[in-house]
């Protein structure tokens, strides 16, 4: 049986003993918590941060970061709203990097391409063309399950922004990976609760028993 | 739901002030508050609940929102102690009651008898402070099984050939098998190793009122949003308050550990909520503040009689910093594993536990352990396979295809204790508070990263033998980032060379008592908190019976 949130709470209301219940009621609290984020997170969101000219650029590069072809991408998580959100909250910091990196973008693909006079105006063909030009494969990739401190360039920034806005908790205040996009994408299901078998190669486990020899290798 | 506990008020001299309420701290606030002393223990971070855990990787990676923040409290970094220091995050503690028993992984590792006589077994080693433990295996075994029962692990004992010897069975069976674990165990078998259910602090079942895993995928980094991790906080921070006799004060971060001029600890003076200064009395002191905090408040406690810090007559306080050597290899498959479910460890072996050092060329021992532990953003951003496009429509359909399909096989080690390797007091950059900020030194002994290497070989034959449609290892290099924070406070019978005696008693200090990663003589195989919390349990017999024959009153 798989329980997402919501329906946890529905079944701890119907269909749960109440010992179960009572053993997890901080999960049940957690629940109500995040449906009030949620209700909150479906008001039309309103850019703060970034103007309308600069969202239609943000939203040009991050769908080329994560396209939508033929499954929800970028643009269907919600990324640009996450970005606008996520630069006055957490990456307040990388404000300067999206003021600056938007024009030298649009100054560089005008470059590249003399017709052309911004990212969002050029073909798929010329964005990604462009990206390659600007992509540094070398560029510090952080520890092991943390980010990088500090990110080097627009482009690192505004791809690490937008995986962030494809695959964060739905449930996040940071309002992302809109209906859950991102994650039917990668296949993790949003339920908080699992029971085995989880996989392909445990579903058909015998149980444990000894290694046959039982005894320490020589 | 948190109970209603004592308040004691500054003045009031209570029994213990316990510095941190991370996995040695609980513990030890439980124990001595179950025997009657009035406690009071001090966490810098703040008290949050089972509620307040989310399973946003922003706020909890990247805020910090359980963890100690590097605006706040930053640090310097420096390999050796002839490079200047550079400010660079080094380290990450849970900051919050509980500690990083809140977002620890949950491996429950016991030592083997070779992890505390090592040294008297191969000599000395060059460029390495290894010495043996003042206590045995079987001093500690006892407290081993308490943990076990009283705090929550799972586990099949038994099951491993090389496992040292136990008084009791686990208190409950293991957590399910994950597919990592069903292909680990496959291929280790075909290889002639001995795979075993992981021994984890998480429940398989309910116990003593708190509900079992509902495997949820969160979990590494994580706080327990059912409380089946039995982090301090799920356990033994819950049962200290129903004592009646503890209260844990959060958001009180300690900054000095007061002295009288006969050389007695008074007490501990700490920056309230509102950074007010308040100063808690005390019988005795007791810091389990980890191995980097810990050496810190001896550090920021020097005083004329203590020059050079608090407790710090040999000079080692902060020194023989051992991190563990690590190495983490990783496979895709070509059906969907789903490891995202569920905990993170479910297979195990200890088959390399103890090297052959003359054969091999170098010191060391460790443990394999089949893993998933890597979260959607962190696997988009670092967890994929070298060479696979970072963005576009291929990273679009790498991401689809391989993140259910993907493993790893983490091997953990030994580090050796060099003297170099410390956590110190910068002397230029402070914290938000103006307190000189941590600046950690070090340099892997060439052995660790041999060894390192060498499991990470181990661990790339399991995942050919395993069938692995890619596989490759994350580079290995010299440690800059701590997680494990051990050795730097160094339990001795010497108090030339030590900084505690068995007893967990500073050499110099009659009432202060040191308890947390600090105390360990040696690194074990890479799975610490398991042998602290034992430490734990057997520093509060110590320090009762101490107090209760009158040892520790002015």
């Amino acid at each position: 049986m798989l329980v997402d949130r919501r329906n946890f709470l529905a079944g701890a209301v119907t269909g749960l003993g109440a010992a179960w219940i009572s053993a997890n009621w901080p999960a049940a609290l957690a629940a109500s918590t995040h449906a009030r984020a949620a209700a909150i997170s479906e008001a039309p969101p309103k850019l703060e941060f970034l103007s309308e000219q600069q969202a239609i650029e943000v939203t040009a590069i991050a769908s080329r970061i994560i396209p939508s072809d033929g499954s929800p991408g970028a643009t269907e998580a919600g990324a640009v709203y996450f970005i606008d959100r996520a630069l006055m909250t957490f990456a307040v910091d990388a404000q300067a990097i999206y003021r600056d990196g938007l024009v030298q973008f649009q100054e560089g693909i005008h470059e590249m391409f003399p017709g052309i006079d911004k990212f969002s105006s050029a073909s798929v063909a010329q964005q990604d063309e462009f990206l390659h030009s600007q992509d540094n494969p070398n560029a510090p990739k952080g520890r092991r399950n943390r980010a990088a401190p500090g990110a080097p360039s627009f482009l690192e920034t505004i791809r690490g922004h937008t995986i962030a806005a494809f695959l964060i908790d739905p449930e996040s205040e940071y309002a992302g990976n809109h209906s859950g996009v991102g994650w039917k994408l990668i296949g993790r299901d949003p339920a908080h609760s699992f029971q085995a078998p989880f996989g392909f190669y445990d579903k058909d486990y015998p149980g444990w028993s000894p290694s046959p020899a039982g005894e320490k290798a020589k | 739901m948190k109970l209603d506990t004592p308040k004691y008020r500054t003045s009031d001299e209570v029994d213990f002030v316990i510095i941190g309420s991370g996995a040695a701290g609980g513990i030890l606030a439980k124990e001595l508050s179950g025997h009657g002393f009035q406690v009071v223990v001090l966490e810098q971070g703040p008290y949050l609940m089972e509620s307040d855990f989310v399973h946003d990787e922003i706020k909890v990676l990247q805020e910090d929102l359980l963890t100690n923040h590097p605006k706040l409290q930053p640090n310097t970094f420096r390999k050796t102690p002839q490079d200047k220091a550079k400010q660079q995050r080094a380290l990450v503690y849970g900051r919050l009651v509980g500690g990083t028993s809140v977002h620890f992984t949950a491996n429950f590792w016991r030592l083997h008898e070779i992890d505390f006589i090592e040294r008297s077994k191969l000599g000395a080693i060059p460029g390495a402070n290894f010495v043996d433990w003042p206590i045995t295996y079987s001093d500690l075994e006892p407290y081993y099984t308490k943990v076990e029962w009283e705090i929550g692990v799972s586990g099949l004992a038994g099951a491993s050939p090389f496992d040292p010897p136990r008084s009791k069975p686990y208190p409950m069976p293991p957590l399910p098998v994950k597919s990592s674990g069903v292909i680990f165990e496959r291929a280790a078998r075909q290889l002639g190793w001995h795979p075993f259910p992981a021994p984890m602090a998480i429940l398989s079942q309910p116990h003593q009122g708190r509900s079992a895993c509902v495997n949820c995928g969160f979990c590494l980094s994580f706080g327990c949003e059912v409380g089946a991790k039995s982090s301090s906080l799920a356990s033994a921070i819950r049962m200290a308050e129903k004592t009646g006799h503890c209260e844990i004060r959060p958001n009180s971060y300690v900054h000095r550990i007061a002295m009288d001029e006969r050389g007695r600890a008074t007490g501990a003076i700490y920056f309230d909520a509102q950074r007010n200064t308040q100063f808690q009395k005390a019988k005795a002191v007791i810091v389990s503040a980890n191995g980097a905090e810990t050496p810190r408040l001896l550090l920021l406690s020097a005083n004329k009689q203590f020059p050079d810090g608090l407790a710090n007559s040999s000079g080692v306080v902060g020194k023989n910093l051992m991190l563990n050597s690590a190495a983490v290899s990783v496979g895709v498959f070509d059906e969907p594993l789903n490891d995202y479910k569920g905990y993170a460890v479910s297979r195990v072996l200890h088959d390399f536990y103890e090297l052959d050092t003359q054969k091999l060329g170098f010191y060391g021992g460790g443990g394999l352990d089949a893993r998933f532990d890597i979260t959607p953003i962190n696997f988009a951003m670092g967890g994929m396979a070298p060479g696979t496009p970072r963005w576009g429509n291929d990273f679009k359909a790498a991401l689809h295809h391989d993140f259910t399909r993907t493993m790893e096989v983490f091997g953990h080690g030994t580090s050796l204790a060099v003297e170099n390797n410390s956590f110190s007091l910068d002397p230029e950059l402070k914290d938000a508070w103006g307190l000189p900020a941590l600046r950690m030194t070090y340099k892997d002994h060439p052995d660790d990263l041999k060894l390192a290497n060498w499991l990470a070989a181990r661990s790339m034959e399991l995942l050919d033998a395993a069938g692995a449609r890619k596989k490759w290892t994350f580079p290995i290099s010299e440690q800059e980032f701590a997680v494990h924070l051990l050795g730097t406070c160094r339990m001795g019978n010497d108090a030339k060379t030590s900084v505690i005696n068995s007893d967990h008693r500073a050499h110099d200090v009659k009432n202060l008592f040191l308890c947390d990663g600090s105390s360990l003589v040696t690194s074990g195989r890479g799975q610490p908190t398991m042998t602290i919390e034992a430490l734990a349990f057997r520093a509060a017999d110590r320090i009762a019976a101490l107090a209760k024959k009158g040892e520790l009153s002015a």
